[in-house]
């Protein structure tokens, strides 16, 4: 799948200006399809029940499938009771398109200010005046993490600025793959600021597979090179407050970003910037303001506002007590 | 207390030691664990991804069960190898392109089924105090869920300047967020400080003996 998507991509099954369309097409045909394909889970009735109070409540586990049914089709095969992620998948994925679509045709896209993201060429900045180094850690994941590969998507943009200025830069990693994009995007970003020969092998560098081995080997590195930036992008966890702690204690400034909620005080205590969330899958496309990335944020944004035009809706038909569609409104969000 | 059990309390002790002495600065005993850690784990990662990964769902299931087609997932995994070519070192974007594309994708379904639709279905809760069995209490408890989950979505909203009303919202969603932050800032530095009394315990009772039995 994987393949076909990169062969589609590179326009070697069919032309790229004819990519669009023929996704639509796709879309479209898959839109059709559900409805057909999904007739099968109108018979998989879903028990709704009242409580005492008289809430409903949709039993998404009360089917008239048997487990052993279940079990047995949870092979290859089209799950007709997921047909609710399969829709929104879809409908995801349009907007996403329509908007990277506007955004490659010139269209203004406005994005608000992010604090964090308007301090990292400040802060590399910083680091050329001191003639100190960047440490960039992207998390201590590996690269099948979304955070990972969020983290190592802001590690091109920053080592453009750090290449820009000729700014010693490190990047300490946990996992041979993460070196490996490491190294390929570092790369990449001095080649297209015109400064191949400045690029070095070793600034991304393979540091310890075990979680507190890492920990102290960066400590160690913090305290002895005293890099005047700290960048801190991924996915973080007990270690969190240690790094962002010593590199306090080494009067580094720190940004930091990660989508693990319980890391993030942590960070917010100890860092200087803190990206939480949503913001660390902004940074990438807040950072370059490439067309194709910026389009895929502002669909994001699009998609929240009908998530949230969707709980509303919903509180309305459950506190109305409207029975007629609160289980059919529910059963879109249930998860099987 | 054997001699070899009290060895391996000095050696476990003074790596504690050594490792507590960066809370002063760094330091020689601090750079030599520091190394020994870094170059343990390297090692001990080798022999566990050549046991677990290559032994135990390659070669074994290749040889054993016939599932041949593992030496395609073998195949990718060989292709990283390529990197230590200067010529050929672009083959391994292909693996890197694989893994990355596949995380993506799975990502985007596994999140939307198995958090944004969940989270979505448990915030429509019910306004009506007839649906709530605490009454008032209850339709308070889903109004804080309610206006929680919805500022927060907004907060998160970056297609327009938080002002206005939208910058309200938002600052209400800020709030929640930073009580959720306090809560599991508590939560997790009690579970730190376990972690430093099971140290301090190790240090005071173990290693504390070990000198007696030592020293009488």
């Amino acid at each position: 799948m994987t393949f076909v998507v990169i062969l589609l991509y590179k326009g070697v099954i069919i032309p790229q200006r004819q990519l669009f369309r023929f996704l639509i097409i796709i879309i479209g045909l898959i839109l059709l399809a559900a409805p057909i394909l999904s007739a099968d889970s109108l018979d998989v009735a879903t028990d709704s029940v009242q409580d005492v109070a008289g809430q409903i409540i949709t039993d998404s586990v009360e089917t008239t499938t048997s487990t052993e049914e279940v079990a047995e089709d949870s092979g290859w095969g089209y799950r007709t009771e997921r047909n609710n992620a399969l829709f929104l998948m879809v409908l995801f994925s349009v907007v996403i398109l329509v908007y990277t679509r506007w955004a490659k045709q010139g269209k203004e896209l406005f994005l608000r200010k992010i604090n964090g993201l308007d301090e990292v060429e400040e802060a590399v900045g910083r680091a050329t005046e001191m003639g100190r180094p960047v440490l960039f850690v992207p998390g201590l994941q590996e690269l099948d993490e979304i955070e990972t590969i969020a983290a190592i998507s802001i590690l091109g943009r920053v080592a453009r600025i750090t290449a820009r200025y000729d700014t010693p830069l490190m990047v300490p990693v946990r996992y041979p793959l993460v070196l490996a994009a490491g190294q390929e995007v570092v790369q990449q970003a001095y080649i297209e600021e015109g400064k191949p020969d400045a690029y070095n092998v070793d600034m991304v560098r393979y540091v310890a597979g075990e979680q507190f081995a890492f920990t102290a080997t960066v400590n160690g590195y913090m305290m002895r090179e005293r890099p005047a930036t700290n960048i801190f992008m991924g996915a973080f966890f007990a270690e969190s407050l240690l790094l962002a702690e010593t590199g306090n204690a080494a009067g580094s400034i720190q940004i930091a970003g990660t989508a693990q909620p319980s890391q993030l005080p942590f960070f917010i205590a100890a860092c200087d910037y803190t990206l939480m969330g949503e913001e660390l899958y902004a940074a990438s496309a807040y950072l370059s303001r490439e067309p194709l990335l910026l389009g895929g944020l502002k669909g994001q944004d699009f998609i929240k506002i009908l998530l949230i035009a969707a709980i509303l809706i919903g509180v309305l038909i459950v506190s109305l007590d409207i029975e007629a569609i609160a289980e059919l409104y529910k059963s879109l969000f249930v998860s099987v | 207390m054997s001699w070899v059990e009290i060895v391996q309390i000095w050696l476990v002790a003074f790596v504690t030691l050594s490792l507590f002495s960066f809370l002063y600065k760094d330091n020689p005993f601090y750079r030599l664990v520091e190394h020994i850690f870094a170059g343990l784990s390297a090692g001990y990662y080798v022999g566990l991804i050549y046991h677990s990964v290559i032994l135990q769902t390659m070669i074994d299931p290749m040889f054993r069960n016939g599932e041949w087609w593992l030496i395609f997932p073998g195949i990718l995994g060989a292709l990283m190898f390529s990197r230590f070519s200067k010529n050929y070192g672009w083959i391994s974007r292909i693996s890197l392109a694989f893994v990355m594309g596949n995380t993506a994708g799975i990502f985007l379904l596994s999140e939307l089924h198995g958090k944004v639709l969940p989270q979505v279905g448990a915030t429509m809760r019910s306004l009506n105090p007839q649906h709530q069995a605490d009454g008032w209490t209850g339709v308070l408890l889903s109004l804080l869920i309610v206006v929680g989950v919805v500022s927060t979505l907004i907060y998160f909203y970056f297609s327009k300047e938080h002002k206005g009303v939208l910058g309200g919202v938002a600052k209400v969603g800020i709030w929640f967020i930073m009580i959720s932050f306090g809560a599991h800032f508590g939560y997790t530095v009690m579970a730190r400080i376990s972690l430093l009394i099971g140290r301090v315990q190790f240090l005071i009772f173990d290693f504390g003996n070990s000198i007696k039995e030592l020293f009488g």
